[in-house]
């Protein structure tokens, strides 16, 4: 028995370890999602009591420690490892034809690193001081210095990056098995002009992590130096901090912010091109239709990887970088509106003329076109330096992000729970309480996100743990008020959904191989898969991955595997 | 799967539904104006409102063009039985819509660099007012050349806040002798202003909103930034940059005042450092 669940624990199984992944992004994001609730009620009501902090009410210093680790959680543990990490582990390698990852026990080390870094961060919440205050960015000199710049500072601001790094090198390792299943592992028949976009999209994102977490590993690397061994990077001369003059010169903290955000908006692509490819194979399903401009989907996915490197600088239009930089960052950063305003224009174009069926998971595609149209037009602002005078730092720029990214992405990892549930567990999840949990979220994130716009623009700070210094701000309480009840009937709602994950999981109507009469060849395997993914047959690729509705077809789908000559089959 | 899905109205009309109230609502609020920055108070702060609300039209045309597209498909394309029909794509349609996106967009950012150009691309007007903005845990420092028009020499291991000198001011410098240090930013109205921003410890902001100005005060770094206020007023400075515990009451104000009162102010500042 414990030799079985040894096995089962430390498997190289693509399949369990794409689990894995799942279940602990779901830890994550309820972790995640709890320390947003207590920073929603300390906004909403400042003088409010807490019952399990010293006491009583929370003080600046705590709210900016849980503003740090939910936006490190959120994008590192669940953006990071959900979209990519979990649905590409477990789906890549069938999706391809493959019976494995190219590199099975490289595979299961990255997520057993991802878990040691998750735990490596909680434990900051538990050492002297806390967790840190500097942010999911950490800028230098607040993170540099150690304890003296602030609580949390000291041992929880060191676990913060020990953590990173041990997510770099996981990220890093698993970026490259994608990279080399891909290119090494598709069946006969498999073109790359074949792959479903899911797959493209994982192949887009694994390059942009092998690049970007290397630089992020790098500079976390640097940080740490300056922290611990007294190098200065990032620590100018001069620094006077509570009166006591550091020891530290010769380095630069607007290099810490390049080397970041070097990584830092490769990263909101990394989060939502997993998504966009469950969009696009969603709607194209759902819709009967092939997906519109296929190869258009493949280009502007490589233009938004390349481009996506060239945009960092629009971080920093205020932070003392060259105003020239400033403007050519801007120039670069409306570029990539391009790609992303075609790609919107395909998902329309998917499900026009359609026969639009309104499952679980089309629901939350269609939610994801239009949260991403709403989040990523609020860019159009914030690319702009002038612009940015005056929404720069404001909860417009919290709006926008958490819209794009993280909803948007959050939209497209339960489209695709929805979609392979069947897949992952022989079982169909309940529809009634998918369908529930679609229109309560839907209308739930609006809830919490678009006032949040307003707020920004009405010159509402982020980053502060309260409002109550600043006479302008007091004004904009009513909205944080709002806010907060959003951001609680929001989260309530998802109760709904781990209620019908997990019921499912073991009382849900048995699932047949291809529930959704799809066309690729995760559907022509058993539900769920077999140990090598196909069993006896003999995998080949005949056809593109979205022939619905093909004029002259007996059913309105053929599915990758069939050969030319021979009827499809619908299932049930 | 039955070939025909029961059903697909309902979720189409309240799909359709919901992006209708999305849409509605935001277009209600934005045209209400309930949620806008103060008046400018400079030129430049114009050009950037400007700049906002050229912006805040055209993407909110995007915006409404595309969510009612998206609610009109899903409502007209809902499954009623009928074949979907086989559109793998259209080349001529994919040029139009880049060519579109890359006027629509590229120009939009191209006309948004007059105004960022103005203020950051060139220095100052001669004959500016110079004001030194130094930020630290948690606090403003504005510091005023005094009658000889420059600043004393400053030295960080001179910095002692208890013996009151929070800047370091070397009192060996005879430049430093008629420096004035204050807590707030009092400059007089129609005269262009030049701030050096400086920061003794982490990265701190500036923002004014009236002013359309928002700059990081970085350690290690003199990062100037000028302005012409053209309304007597008092006005918030708040710090944008996460800065420690304080961030959220590191606050202090600008105060634009008439001339005569400018130079009341800094008699009286003088005699009191």
């Amino acid at each position: 028995m414990i030799g079985r669940t040894h096995s089962r624990l430390f498997s190289s199984d693509h399949k369990v370890i794409g689990l894995q992944y799942c279940f602990l992004a779901m830890i994550a994001v309820v972790t995640g999602i709890v320390l947003s609730l207590l920073m929603r009620y300390h906004l909403a009501w400042p003088k409010g009591h807490l019952p399990f902090i010293t006491g009583g009410i929370m003080t600046p210093e705590q709210y900016l420690a849980l503003l740090t680790m939910h936006g490190t959680i959120m994008i590192f543990f669940v953006l990071t490892t959900a979209p990519q990490n979990a649905f590409g582990t477990y789906f890549l390698p069938l999706q391809i034809g493959a019976r494995e990852m190219a590199f099975p026990v490289l595979n299961m080390i990255g997520f057993w690193l991802t878990f040691a870094a998750f735990i490596v961060l909680l434990a900051a919440f538990f050492v002297q001081g806390g967790a840190p205050i500097s942010g999911w960015t950490a800028y230098p000199p607040l993170s540099g210095l150690g304890d003296i710049t602030g609580p949390g500072e000291g041992a929880g601001q060191t676990l913060w990056i020990v953590s990173i790094l041990i997510f770099c090198v996981a990220s890093v390792l698993s970026s490259v098995n994608f990279i080399a299943t891909i290119i090494e592992m598709r069946a006969p028949g498999m073109t790359l002009m074949r792959m479903p976009l899911t797959v493209w999209a994982w192949f887009i994102t694994s390059i942009l992590i092998m690049l970007s977490f290397s630089v992020l590993l790098a500079a976390g690397v640097l940080l740490l130096l300056d922290r611990s061994f007294g190098t200065s990077f990032f620590a100018p001369a001069g620094l006077v901090v509570t009166s006591q003059l550091q020891s530290h010169s010769g380095g630069s903290p607007l290099l810490w912010q390049h080397l970041f955000w070097f990584f830092g908006h490769p990263e909101v692509y990394i989060a939502i091109l997993p998504g966009m490819g469950v969009t696009s194979q969603v709607l194209s399903n759902f819709s009967r239709k092939p997906v519109f401009g296929y190869p258009a989907m493949v280009v502007t996915l490589s233009a938004i990887g390349v481009l996506g490197f060239g945009v960092w600088g629009h971080h920093m239009f205020v932070s003392g970088m060259n105003p020239y930089s400033g403007f050519t960052f801007s120039v670069l950063t409306m570029s990539i509106a391009v790609p992303s305003a075609a790609k919107t224009f395909n998902w329309l174009g998917t499900l026009w003329g359609g026969k639009i069926q309104f499952t679980t998971p089309m629901l939350f595609a269609l939610g994801f076109v239009s949260v991403f149209i709403t989040g990523g037009l609020s860019g159009i602002f914030l690319a702009q330096p002038a612009v940015d005078n005056i929404l720069h730092a404001t909860y417009f720029v919290v709006a926008h992000l958490h819209l794009v990214m993280g909803v948007a992405a959050i939209f497209g990892v339960f489209a695709a729970i929805y979609y392979w549930f069947p897949k992952m567990f022989g079982r169909m999840m309940s529809e009634p309480l998918g369908k529930a949990h679609f229109w309560l979220t839907f209308a739930g994130v609006y809830c919490i996100f678009l006032p949040m716009h307003f707020m920004g623009i009405a010159g509402g700070i982020r980053r502060y743990a309260d409002f109550t210094d600043v006479d302008y701000l007091q004004a904009l309480q009513p909205l944080h008020l709002f806010m907060t009840i959003a951001a609680f009937f929001t989260a309530a709602v998802q109760i709904i959904f781990f209620f019908n994950f997990f019921r499912s999981m073991f009382v849900g109507k048995p699932a047949t191989s291809n529930p959704w009469n799809a066309t690729t060849l995760e559907w022509a395997t058993t539900s769920p898969p077999p140990r090598d993914n196909f069993g006896p047959a003999k995998v080949m690729v005949y056809r593109g991955a979205y022939e619905y509705s093909v004029p002259g077809a007996p059913a309105d789908f053929i599915p990758q595997h069939l050969p030319p000559s021979a009827p499809p089959r619908p299932s049930s | 799967m039955k070939n025909r899905q029961r059903g697909s109205t309902l979720p189409a009309v309240l799909f359709a539904l919901v992006i209708l109230a999305l849409v509605a609502f935001t277009v209600a609020i934005f045209l209400s104006r309930k949620f806008a920055s103060p008046a400018p108070i400079s030129d430049n702060a114009a050009a950037v409102n400007h700049q906002y609300l050229l912006t805040l039209w055209i993407v909110g045309a995007v915006f409404v063009l595309a969510q009612l597209s998206l609610a009109f498909a899903v409502f007209r394309f809902r499954d009623r039985g009928q074949r979907a029909r086989f559109l793998p794509g259209s080349v001529a349609l994919e040029v139009a819509c880049t060519a579109a996106a890359v006027i629509i967009f590229l120009g939009l950012g191209a006309l948004g660099k007059k105004a960022w150009a103005a203020v950051r691309y060139t220095g100052p007007p001669t004959g500016s007012i110079q004001v030194e903005v130094t930020e630290m845990q948690f606090q403003f420092l504005f510091r005023y050349p005094g009658a000889d028009g420059k600043f004393g020499r400053l030295d960080p291991a001179l910095i002692n806040a208890a013996m009151g000198n929070p800047l370091g001011i070397d009192p060996n410098s005879p430049e430093g002798k008629d420096d004035i240090v204050t807590g707030t930013l009092a400059v007089p109205v129609d005269r262009p202003v030049e701030l050096l921003l400086r920061s003794q410890d982490v990265i701190h902001g500036f923002l004014v909103r009236e002013l359309r100005l928002q700059q990081d005060a970085v350690p290690g770094m003199i990062i100037p930034l000028h302005f012409t206020p053209n309304k007597i007023g008092k006005y918030d400075i708040v710090c944008t940059q996460l800065c420690g515990l304080g961030h959220q009451r590191m606050h202090s104000y600008l105060e634009v005042m008439s001339e005569a009162d400018y130079e009341k102010f800094l008699k009286q500042q003088a005699a009191a450092q």
